[in-house]
């Protein structure tokens, strides 16, 4: 068993990629993603899990990176936004956003999007009003519920 | 944040030996990092139950389910076993939280879900239960959050789980394994202390104790169940009230078993026994469930902010007995 | 060429946001970057007695601490003429300037440390003791009083009115009284407020969450005594802001100041906590309004009171009277405005401000009156259906509401509505309608922007402009690209930096009114460029053509006369050896405030759900009908229509800071307790353009929209309640204590 301590060297897999980081124990895998690897594409709203704007894929699950110690995602695979498209070929959600303006400012967005592809891929995405229930999780401020619906009921379907 | 150190254990006998130094639990660590964010709490050390092994939901012999401890609220409300026998669980497990915080919070961690009142996380005002003997906020302050059941003098804040509430209604158990290794089993309704003198204390829980499971007895699954929820936005946010019932009719349509708990309303899971009384033998129509649900309010204590919640009590258990008894 | 202006061209940012690829305020990555966490004040007033900053100091990887005990005094200079955005009078926060606390939250000390997490502890480390002085913290209407000569000037005005709005109140024989009380509500953008400060020698860098890249240089400037020419903003996205980033707040400063200090990059992002004290927020108010009418609802006599409150070292104030002074046909009219000040964080502009909190008193109150009549809502509007600005004694220069009225109302199905509250019931359920009419007036500003044309085809066209979701750059784009006569695809628009020609600011609806009309010039000014350097140019297509035979057309230039095709700009530039060209513009308000008055006006159409045994209201549907002027992009208008239905739901339903006068201080100040509409809130929402095209208020013919969408739409929610439950619920947010009282 590892002994307790302070300070971390981890090895975070993002994207299908490993990276060697530094951590307090306290530093979050939401800090970790943006302040050390500079993967800012996952946003912080309130760091308390109230908006998710810092959703990401957990192995597969989506989960909210502010409210899990780095250290306690080492070994599992972390998806973020920059994880999704292909190139310069964009996830059929992130077209799907684009496509429907299921934005504004575009700071929730890929929270959005993420927690859109761990709906879709955990098959909750049946119905408009599931789509709903599903969504609201992740706070949009500038308002594009329903254009995110709309993206969201047009990704899940091109994709089933 | 204080800087604290972290360690994974991997049984329950190095789990409780960190305790008993100085450590605090994480398991999904929804509501510890919000803790800790806020500075609410300041743990020296965190040590991390997920390597215990103590995930998964199970028939017994007997037909009890048994819910381990570190199950995620999402696998549990998605489970077939809880949807189709306890489905007051399942309902309340998913207008839990958000679909992300469900997939990381565990059912061990619901059952301790500290409170919501403001001034609790707001380290900047006076609170008993975060300092003991600092005073209580809330009495006279911002409380329509608060609770109008079980407070004291000293704290009126509210267990704001949706789970526990659901267990109560299923008459069921928590399993504990004490520091020493002991196991010992609790009802749900006795787990969740009163706050008195003491709103720092919570639970029963001591030093060193961990959750292993709950278990939900077979009688209860053979109950039709289920769960109403209030809130103050149609998704995402925690109970203004609720109310679970696990109820069974005899031959005759007869209420022949019914329990009856609310939540967001009290300061720990609140048991309605009298509303149960009203119902017990009875057969369920509109007026009777009426009647029998202005008991839910019984005792109620409320202040400047919180005193809907007394007749949001009422109609929120007559809503839910309705609706199960296919009355709505 | 198809025209570009009107389409609904999906928004050019959209890739970068969608990838994650947008860079906001807190993602520039600079080496050596360190960290600061502030500490406030946690008493509303008084002084600071004692800190002690030893822990803190004696802390792992802390850099410094500051406090008012070492700060740099800073000259704080007066702006000659004060932005709008300012408070019009008294003095902005001076941060750690001294010893005193004017409100719950003020900073104190600040904190700077190798990481985040080290930042925030050590601050959790400063110890301050506190001197408490009898603190203002309870709203008392009676205290109101008029706001200063300046603001007054900047017209917010105490009073205004016309007739004898008394006497005729008096002699009406149909009359509704009401109050209505709007708490504190706050912008809670996604993004939190976050600066990133880094000096190079004199210069200094600042990474800003700004809608006005132009002042937050200018503030900073004064405050620090430098010269505009040293400092370099840069805001590319803004995650939000509804009016909060507007100002310069104290953190930037704080940030300037921790980066002097540790002679470092230093970034300070507010909590989600912080941000209830540490920038603005929309003003707690209450308002009284009477309204008097003949029996055939034309109103005689219009009296509306509003006091709100505002902080006491600085007084902001709104036009919360403008909607009263103008929406409705009335001879008689008074309305009166007062502040109430509290030792309170200063509030702000929060989208319409004032112009929201009028619009909701007035149209709350119509439908009372409409009742009160017998009359149908709607009719009552139409029946004092204004023709012109009668405050101003202007004609609109355009107003399409009736059409909005028609529209919407049709749309909606308001005729199945009966007449009779609690008479619609569905499934259990009380269902009502309500309606009310949104205004915001449209205003104008100057503002610049340079284009150039390139050798590989492409315009790139640039102003210091801000993009907080409206889709400044998409929009502009197609300005752009329609003047030009070029694809969409080949013009890149880029804002966000003080190094830009300069914009106005972003906010108030005025972006596209303002700067759209520069882009346009600069765009001819490019053009009307390269036609004078073809002309004079010893050969080629056009060389030594008068000026007037040489005409943009068809993505480059071209005989006036039509004959010979149009050569692209391209081409031209590479027969003539020329890597680009570029040419600014710029475009100012004209004289037509003085022959018009200008307003965007819409009609929004609600049906609620009230479950009555649990007093919650949920809104299945709202169908808004705009008057904007030109619309130039449907697809991203659109967006911020519903996105104002969904504000204003918030507004209606959810939203209210819970202030505890003991502390002075706001109690939810998270997004779990104060809460926002959340997806499953909003099943359907449809906004519809009325055509119009407003050129006697500007070129482009635009009005402006992001302000009406919110207005209008918290009072019809109010209207549906009480539609289907039969009470008047006058105090906001309508939640189930409410109902259920
Ligand atoms: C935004 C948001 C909204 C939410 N909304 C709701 C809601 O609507 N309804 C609701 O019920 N909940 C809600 N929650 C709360 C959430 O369900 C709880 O935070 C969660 O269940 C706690 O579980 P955890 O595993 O994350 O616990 P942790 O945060 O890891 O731990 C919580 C506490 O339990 C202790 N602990 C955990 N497991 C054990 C164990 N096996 N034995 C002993 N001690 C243990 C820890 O030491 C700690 O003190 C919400 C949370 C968030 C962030
Ligand atoms: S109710 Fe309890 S938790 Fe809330 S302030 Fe009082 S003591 Fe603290
Ligand atoms: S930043 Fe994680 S949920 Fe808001
Ligand atoms: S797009 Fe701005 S918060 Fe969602």
């Amino acid at each position: 068993m590892p002994e307790p301590s302070q300070n971390f060297s981890l090895t975070l897999r993002v994207n299908g990629a490993e990276h060697r980081v530094a951590v307090d124990a306290r530093t979050t895998l939401l800090d970790a993603l943006r302040d050390r690897l500079h993967l800012t594409g996952t946003k912080k709203g309130c760091a308390l899990g109230q908006c998710g704007a810092c959703t990401v894929l957990l192995d597969g699950r989506r989960v909210v990176s502010c409210l899990m110690l780095a250290v306690m995602a080492e070994g599992r695979q972390v998806t973020t936004i920059e994880g999704l498209a292909r190139g310069d070929d964009l996830h059929p959600v992130q077209a799907a956003f684009v496509e429907h303006d299921a934005f504004q400012c575009g700071y929730c967005t890929p929270g959005q999007i993420m927690s859109a592809v761990g709906a879709i891929s955990e098959g909750r995405t049946g119905s408009d009003d599931e789509i709903r229930e599903q969504m609201s999780g992740n706070l949009c401020r500038c308002g594009a519920y329903t254009n995110i619906v709309a993206a969201v009921r047009d990704a899940a379907a091109r994709e089933g | 944040m204080q800087p604290f150190t972290y360690v994974p254990v991997a049984d329950a006998a190095g789990a409780a030996a960190r305790a008993l130094a100085g450590a605090q639990f994480i398991a999904g660590g929804t509501d510890m990092l919000q803790l800790l964010q806020e500075n609410v709490v300041q743990p020296q050390e965190l040590a991390d139950l997920n390597g215990l092994g103590l995930a998964g939901i199970t028939e017994e012999g007997d037909g009890a389910l048994r819910l381990g401890a570190l199950t995620r609220l999402q696998e549990a409300a998605d489970h077939p076993l809880l949807r189709e026998r306890c489905a007051v669980a399942a309902e309340a497990l998913a207008a839990s939280a958000s679909p992300m915080v469900r997939h990381m919070a565990t059912l061990g961690g619901n059952l301790l879900q500290r409170t919501r009142c403001l001034y609790f996380r707001d380290v900047s005002t006076p609170c008993n239960k975060r300092q003991p003997g600092s005073g209580c906020s809330a009495l006279e302050g911002e409380n329509r959050h608060n609770a109008i059941l079980g407070g004291s003098e000293h704290c009126i804040a509210v267990q704001p789980s949706d789970l526990p509430v659901a267990l109560v209604a299923l008459d069921a158990e928590v399993l504990i394994q004490g520091a020493g290794g002991a196991e010992r089993w609790v009802p749900v309704e006795g787990f969740h202390r009163l706050p008195g003198d003491t709103p720092e204390i919570e639970t029963v829980m001591q030093d060193g104790d961990i959750i292993l499971a709950i278990r939900i007895p077979a009688h209860a699954t053979r109950c039709r169940s289920h769960y109403v929820k209030v809130r103050d936005r149609a998704s995402f946010a925690w109970a203004l009230c609720s109310a679970a019932v696990a109820l069974r009719l005899d031959g005759e349509g007869r209420v022949a078993e019914l329990r009856v708990a609310a939540g967001g309303v009290a300061t720990k899971p609140w048991r309605l026994i009298r509303v149960e009384q009203e119902l017990l033998g009875h057969r369920l129509d509109r007026d009777r469930v009426r009647l029998a649900a202005v008991w839910a309010s019984e005792g109620a204590v409320t202040r400047s902010g919180n005193a809907y919640k007394a007749p949001l009590l009422q109609h929120t258990v007559e809503r839910a007995i309705l609706e199960l008894g296919g009355l709505a | 060429m198809n025209a570009i202006i009107g389409q609904p061209v999906s928004r050019v940012d959209g890739p970068a946001k969608v990838t994650g690829h947008a860079t906001y305020a807190a993602e520039f990555s600079l080496p050596g970057l360190a960290y600061a966490a502030m500490v406030l004040a946690t008493i509303p007033r008084g002084h600071v007695r004692s800190i002690d900053r030893r822990a803190a100091e004696a802390a792992p990887g802390v850099l410094a601490v500051m406090t008012h005990e070492d700060a740099p005094r800073l000259p704080y200079k007066q702006i000659a003429q004060r932005p709008q955005v300012d408070a019009q009078s008294g003095e902005q926060l001076h941060v750690l300037q001294d010893d005193q606390v004017r409100f719950n939250g003020e900073p104190v000390a600040v904190v700077v440390a190798e990481t985040l997490e080290q930042a925030v502890h050590a601050a959790e480390l400063v110890r301050v003791e506190y001197a408490r002085s009898p603190a203002v913290t309870i709203f008392d209407a009676k205290q109101g009083r008029p706001p200063s000569e300046s603001n007054a000037k900047a017209g917010r005005v105490p009073e205004l009115g016309r007739g004898d709005a008394e006497g005729a109140m008096a002699g009406a024989p149909v009359r509704v009284e009401a109050r209505y009380v709007h708490p504190r509500e706050h912008h809670n953008a996604i993004e939190p407020h976050v600066t990133i400060a880094h000096w190079e020698g004199e210069n200094l860098t600042l990474y800003d969450k700004t809608q006005w890249v132009d002042n937050d240089r200018k503030e900073i400037a004064h405050v620090f005594g430098l010269e505009e020419g040293n400092i370099r903003v840069v805001s590319p996205f803004v995650g939000g802001a509804f009016g909060s980033a507007l100002r310069t707040w104290p953190h930037v400063t704080l940030a300037v100041m921790a980066a002097k200090r540790v002679g470092r990059p230093v970034r300070l992002e507010l909590t989600r906590r912080q941000l209830y004290m540490a920038v603005g927020f929309r003003p707690h108010s209450e308002q009284h309004l009477r309204l008097g009418a003949d029996k055939d609802g034309r109103l005689v006599a219009l009296q509306h009171d509003v006091v709100q409150q505002v902080g006491r070292y600085e007084e902001y104030a709104e036009t919360a009277l403008s909607p009263t002074s103008h929406l409705y046909q009335c001879d008689n009219l008074h309305a009166r405005y007062r502040l109430v000040e509290m030792d309170t964080n200063s509030p702000c502009p929060m989208r319409a401000p004032g112009v929201v909190t009028g619009v909701l008193g007035l149209e709350m109150a119509m439908d009372e009156l409409a009742v009160e009549l017998g009359m149908d809502p709607l009719e009552l509007r139409l029946r004092n259906y204004a023709e012109q600005d009668q405050q101003k004694g202007l004609p609109w220069s355009s107003k399409e509401l009736r059409a909005c009225y028609e529209t919407a109302a049709e749309r909606f199905g308001w005729a199945r509505r009966k007449p009779e509250p609690r008479s619609m019931r569905e499934g259990g359920t009380l269902t009502g309608y309500g309606m009310a009419t949104a205004i915001y007036h449209s205003d104008r500003s100057g503002g610049s922007a340079s284009v150039a044309l390139t050798g590989n085809g492409m315009a790139v066209v640039r102003s210091a402009a801000s993009d907080m979701g409206p889709g400044t750059y998409t929009s502009m784009t197609q300005v752009a690209a329609e003047t030009l006569g070029l694809p969409v695809d080949h013009v890149r628009f880029e804002l966000g930096d003080t190094n830009l020609p300069y914009a106005p600011v972003h906010g108030g609806s005025i972006t596209m009114a303002s700067l759209g009309n520069a882009v346009v010039a600069a765009c001819q000014a490019v053009q009307g460029k390269l036609a004078s350097l073809v002309r004079a140019a010893q050969q080629g297509p056009f060389a030594g053509l008068a000026e007037d035979a040489v005409v943009a057309r068809e993505g480059g230039l071209g005989r006036a006369d039509g004959t010979g095709p149009a050569v692209p700009y391209a081409e031209l530039l590479r027969q003539h050896n020329l890597g680009w060209v570029e040419a600014e513009g710029s475009a100012q308000p004209g004289e037509e405030t003085k022959k018009y008055s200008s307003a965007a006006f819409g009609a929004i159409f609600v049906e609620v759900r009230v479950d009555e045994l649990l007093g919650t209201v949920r809104v299945p549907r709202m169908v808004g009908a705009y008057d904007v002027g030109r619309v130039i992009n449907p697809k991203t208008a659109r967006s911020q229509c519903i996105g104002g239905m969904v504000g204003g739901l918030g507004m209606a339903l959810e939203e209210r800071a819970e202030w505890d006068a003991r502390f002075g201080k706001v109690m939810n100040a998270n997004l779990a307790e104060y809460l926002v509409p959340v997806n499953a809130d909003v099943p359907s929402l449809e906004a519809i353009f009325v055509p119009n095209d407003d050129r006697d208020f500007n070129p482009l013919g635009v009005k402006g929209l992001a302000e009406v969408a919110i207005c209008g739409v918290a009072p019809a929610i109010a209207n549906a309640v009480w539609h289907a439950t039969g009470r008047r619920i006058r105090e906001l947010p309508i939640t189930p204590e409410r109902l259920l009282g």
